[in-house]
């Protein structure tokens, strides 16, 4: 059971889309975000919901996996919503009691969900497309520039690939150390919340001497493997620019301008 | 010619305990041996007989406290020498899940030759043909947890043939995989070893020692027998001394020469035996 879990939230495809370079998918989610925080009005919505539809259509992944990337953020975005229905001050629409809702009220509140939602499923879009793999290797190069000014671009980057190789190692380690510890009768499931915080920590413990452990295997595997961090490195998938990237580099450039265009018209 | 040779090496841990003192524990004494290009060797031993320890300073992953460790002609403590080393000697460790990288097949067996500097396309054709050696070829787009531990092992092989080492030093690789994943990984080290990589190979397993040209017994630090496993399996009463064992299939034949049945020597397997018997 523990073994069927998914790093990330990668969804394997062959799209344009997944074919895209992660540089060019992680600067354009960024720059994508910032975009939905120059929007002032809906009109400006319409622009970045038709960009992000064809950005899904293109990418054929199922609506309903977009949808599962946004179940446990359904519970933040219904909070704001509440908020902002209630306490923002104006004509007021509906009373009782001390509660009423106003027509900003509700605007704002529509406002701030429709932005909100779109921010999560672009940046779902992104993990949804992109291997983790791909993802930290974009990262790499993203970070680059600044090794400059002694950012270990690299070594961040390799933590990261590392730190996503081992989640499913130490996901069974866990798993056999409960089975091994509820053998001898420890018990994990009564109990209120603090007994049970309490009985999680004699797997730490362990968990985190045997994640030691590995840490000291895979550290001479790697020293006899040559690794040597990133002197004479090379890369045997080096990401290059390729047409495709090009164009969705334009396409995306038009965007911003609509959007930009927008603001300043409207 | 021999590729890589020890010459009086010692090896000494060095530990320091609660209140500060230094402790040593020797964990190879005095120790010299040769082991010839394209050969395949065995080093077998009890828990904490060293041959781990051994097999370590065979890639410059420690180095002799004193005496020689010499590969290819180049003496491991010195400092320039260590890259040129762990290029030639490459290391398959015992734990398969330990000592992969990466979170998909092919980018792990990569990481070799990425490491070495070698360009794109021919990292590429190395990452193929390494896969394809170890008839892991299908699953090189796959998440490594998802496989079984022999599979995970023959990656971990295929990572080490892609650096194109000469020798390949395999620290019991078996130890932790079922009957069958042992198998697989067996019939890969074969291979490779006809292929003309000069072979490694610790294990406790004597069925597996069994199919190496030389095996070298070790304990508490000092090699004990050296031969073929012929010679060495004759000598089975000693072994069980050290607490190791004969093979099943060669126990056997003893006790049939000795109960008068006409059998020739070297017979190291049960097919070969049931061969001979069949005769």
């Amino acid at each position: 059971m523990i073994r069927d879990i998914t790093l990330g939230q990668y969804y394997p495809g062959n799209s344009w889309i997944h074919k895209l370079d992660p540089r060019i998918k992680i600067m354009a989610t960024l720059l994508y975000i910032v975009a939905l925080f120059v929007v002032k009005d809906f009109s400006g919505f319409i622009v970045a919901f038709a960009a992000l539809e064809a950005v899904i259509i293109l990418s054929k992944v199922p609506r309903s996996f977009i949808w599962r990337g946004l179940k446990p953020v359904i519970l933040i975005i219904a909070f704001t919503l509440l908020i902002n229905i209630f306490m923002i001050k104006g004509e007021v629409l509906v009373q009782f009691g001390i509660f009423h809702i106003t027509k900003e009220g509700l605007l704002t509140a529509a406002f701030m969900g429709i932005r909100l939602v779109l921010l999560i499923i672009g940046s779902t879009m992104l993990t949804l497309t992109t291997r983790p793999i791909g993802l930290t290797d974009g990262i790499e190069a993203l970070l680059s520039p600044f090794k400059k000014i002694g950012l270990p671009a690299h070594e961040l980057a390799m933590m990261m690939t590392i730190a996503l190789r081992f989640i499913p190692t130490l996901l069974e380690e866990t798993d056999k150390i409960m089975k091994a510890q509820q053998a001898r009768g420890a018990d994990f499931e009564s109990g209120n919340i603090m007994r049970r915080a309490k009985a999680l920590v004699p797997i730490l413990v362990p968990l985190f001497i045997s994640a030691f452990r590995i840490a000291q295997d895979l550290a001479m595997a790697m020293e006899a493997r040559c690794y040597g961090g990133n002197l004479k490195r090379t890369r045997m998938n080096a990401m290059k620019l390729e047409k495709r990237d090009l164009a969705a580099g334009l396409l995306f450039l038009v965007f911003l301008a609509l959007i930009v265009l927008q603001r300043i018209l409207m | 010619m021999s590729y890589i040779k020890a010459e009086n090496l010692t090896f000494e841990y060095k530990k320091t305990n609660d209140a500060g003192d230094i402790l040593t524990t020797r964990a190879i004494d005095g120790v010299s041996f040769e082991i010839k290009k394209g050969s395949f060797t065995a080093i077998i031993g009890q828990n904490g007989s060293g041959k781990s320890t051994l097999a370590k300073n065979m890639n410059a992953l420690l180095t002799p406290t004193s005496g020689k460790m010499i590969v290819d002609g180049m003496d491991t403590s010195v400092q320039e020498n260590v890259w040129p080393v762990r290029q030639r000697v490459a290391m398959v460790f015992q734990n398969p899940d330990n000592q992969i990288v990466s979170a998909i097949v092919e980018d792990d067996v990569a990481f070799g030759p990425e490491n070495l500097g070698v360009d794109p396309e021919e990292i590429r054709r190395r990452v193929d043909e390494a896969l394809g050696g170890v008839e892991m070829y299908e699953y090189r787009k796959k998440a490594p947890h998802l496989l079984s531990g022999g599979q995970k092992q023959r990656i971990a092989i295929a990572g080490a043939v892609a650096m194109e080492p000469e020798c390949i030093v395999f620290d019991e690789p078996t130890a932790m995989l079922d009957p069958r994943g042992r198998q697989e990984v067996l019939q890969v080290i074969r291979n490779l070893n006809a292929r003309g990589i000069t072979t490694v190979l610790i294990t406790h397993f004597m069925e597996e020692a069994a199919q190496a040209d030389k095996i070298i017994v070790m304990d508490k630090g000092v090699i004990r027998m050296e031969g073929t496993p012929d010679e060495i399996f004759r000598r089975g009463d000693e072994l069980v001394e050290m607490s190791l064992g004969v093979p099943a299939p060669v126990e056997l034949a003893m006790e049939l020469r000795k109960r008068g049945i006409d059998l020739p020597e070297g017979i190291m397997t049960t097919e070969k035996l049931v061969e001979e018997l069949v005769k």
